[in-house]
């Protein structure tokens, strides 16, 4: 599997953020998403971005993940490429759940017998294995996203750059689920990220989704986002009254 | 602790198994093939019933509508003088000689045009005018550039055929959901690579559209040239076969090489695009099994 946290003697930061800024457009249309954000994410460490709508949340992970550039600032990456989950599963419809996880190894040009066996090794991850031909149409919605979480592993052990921490970026990757599905792949989710020590970044706009699964808690404003408090949850699993309050307020100062 | 992880494992199969979609097959095989096959064979049989009908209503004159029997006699003999043989051959290879460099020129064409919008601006309204004007209106062209020959026929195939599949490349393509390319990008996927493992797969039912009605153009195509373009050199197709009917003032021959050429056309659709359409449909869950 990837590196764990015991295999590193010396912890870099997978991603550490630089009062990066991003602006859409330009003149008087112009709409700023992200002003001067400071974060920085551990290594192995599990953190979710919390904020309402038009926050910049979503900005931000592709700004990591490289689907897009900073219009200021500067975005430290020292992990190997980051996986990324959206908030679809977004499986290509031709290929069967293996040869989805299969995809990225196979652009990266790994040899079909690894690429096998490391596909099969992540669907038994997500407690998949031995549905690795079934199509995505076969699927539910809950194995659907466990099959996209796989492929996004795949897609950072195939580079040569182990060694390098790693992080897995996630996207509101839950919120199209049904809440007994959330519930369980939450479990799921955390059980990963123990056994594989990588660290995630997790964008949500539920506050019980963040403080259950995350060690620290990042509240961002809306329009332009700013990172507004950070909260160590990990002790503090109340915290959930106390971080509603402070989201409440940050919407209500939209209203005039 | 083990205890807990596995309870929490067998939540999710449970899970899993509740929520996984169901596929019924509907009855046996014998009864599927019934069910497809019985209405258009009921169809034909009452159009035959009609033509009999008006033709033993004698409303036509003998030389306008010829009785069916006679134009099954007409095809009858060309089966057992083995005719039917040759004029099918050359027929159809040339529709599929002219089928196959419409798809190399296609689907480069097409790839160029979805892909850069310089050519998509300035080529793609053109090929898209091509697709509208019947490429008939070629062959006086055609004739008069190549003379009456196998390369005056293939132009004027190629241009019935490789608009339609170079549109329909690109409107498969324009349909691909953009998550996909995101997605893979994500992935690593680098320029070549995102054409050739996730636009060129994602892209292909809409592609498969394009070829099936490329076919049909070429075929159609085809058929128009050989109707005007007879010349002892170019051998008997059957759109000759047609002419020579009509030269003959022979209308029972018309209408068998009215029959051939429509069962050609049908055939290829049914025993290759067809086929091969439903398996890729099948294949990504985009069937209702009722089609």
């Amino acid at each position: 599997m990837t590196a764990t946290i015991d295999a590193l003697p010396d912890l870099l930061s997978p991603v550490r953020f630089h009062q990066v800024g991003k602006t859409f457009g330009t003149g008087q249309k112009a709409v700023v998403a992200l002003d001067g954000v400071d974060l920085e994410v551990s290594a192995g460490e599990f953190v979710c971005l919390l904020g309402a709508s038009g926050c910049g949340k979503t900005t931000l992970l592709n700004l990591v993940a490289g689907l897009d550039r900073p219009t200021s600032g500067r975005i430290e990456l020292n992990s190997s490429r980051p996986a990324v989950v959206f908030q679809e599963p977004a499986l290509m419809p031709w290929l069967t759940a293996a040869g989805n996880v299969e995809l990225p190894l196979r652009m990266a040009g790994v040899p079909k017998a690894q690429r096998r066996a490391k596909a099969a090794e992540l669907l038994e991850l997500v407690r998949l294995a031995g549905l690795g031909d079934k199509r995505p149409h076969e699927l539910s919605g809950g194995m659907r996203q466990r099959v996209a979480l796989a492929r996004a592993l795949a897609s950072t052990t195939d580079s040569g750059d182990a060694g390098k921490p790693s992080l897995l970026l996630m996207d509101e990757p839950f919120s199209a689920l049904d809440a007994i599905t959330r519930d369980v792949l939450q479990g799921e989710l955390l059980r990963i990220w123990r056994a594989t020590g990588t660290a995630i970044l997790f964008v949500t706009h539920d506050v019980r989704e963040a403080v259950r699964l995350g060690q620290r808690v990042v509240l961002l404003s809306s329009r332009p986002g700013r990172v507004v408090r950070q909260w160590d949850v990990n002790d503090a699993p109340d915290a959930v009254d106390e971080i509603n309050t402070a989201l409440r307020k940050v919407i209500s100062s939209h209203a005039a | 602790m083990p205890l807990e992880v596995q309870e929490e494992g067998s939540v999710e199969a449970g899970l899993d198994a509740l929520d996984t979609p169901i596929h019924t097959s509907e009855g046996s095989r014998l009864r599927q093939i019934a069910a497809r096959v019985l209405p258009p064979v009921g169809a034909i049989v009452i159009l035959v019933a009609i033509w009999q009908a008006l033709w033993a209503a004698a409303f036509w004159p003998e030389f306008k509508l010829p009785a069916p029997a006679a134009v099954w006699s007409q095809i009858w003999q060309l089966v057992t003088s083995g005719d039917i043989g040759g004029l099918f051959w050359v027929s159809v290879h040339r529709a599929v000689i002219g089928f196959a460099i419409s798809l190399l020129i296609a689907v480069p064409l097409g790839l160029a045009i979805a892909n850069i919008t310089v050519v998509r601006r300035g080529i793609g309204p053109l090929v898209s005018g091509l697709q509208s004007l019947p490429s008939v209106a070629w062959v006086p062209a055609a004739i008069l550039w190549f003379g009456l020959n196998d390369r005056a026929i293939y132009w004027v195939v190629l241009l019935g055929a490789v608009p339609s599949i170079a549109n329909g490349l690109v409107s498969g393509l324009d349909q691909v959901p953009p998550i996909l390319p995101r997605v893979g990008k994500a992935l690593g996927a680098g320029r070549f690579g995102g054409i050739r493992y996730i636009l060129l797969p994602a892209a292909l039912p809409g592609f498969l559209g394009g070829l099936k009605q490329g076919w049909a153009f070429s075929w159609r195509s085809l058929m128009a040239a050989e109707l005007i373009a007879t010349s002892p050199e170019l051998g008997e197709g059957l759109g000759q076969y047609l002419h020579n009917g009509m030269s003959l003032s022979d209308i029972s021959m018309v209408f068998a090489g009215i029959v051939l050429i429509f069962v050609v056309g049908v055939g290829i659709e049914l025993l290759v695009f067809r086929p091969l359409e439903s398996s890729v449909l099948r294949a990504r869950g985009l069937t209702s099994s009722a089609r």
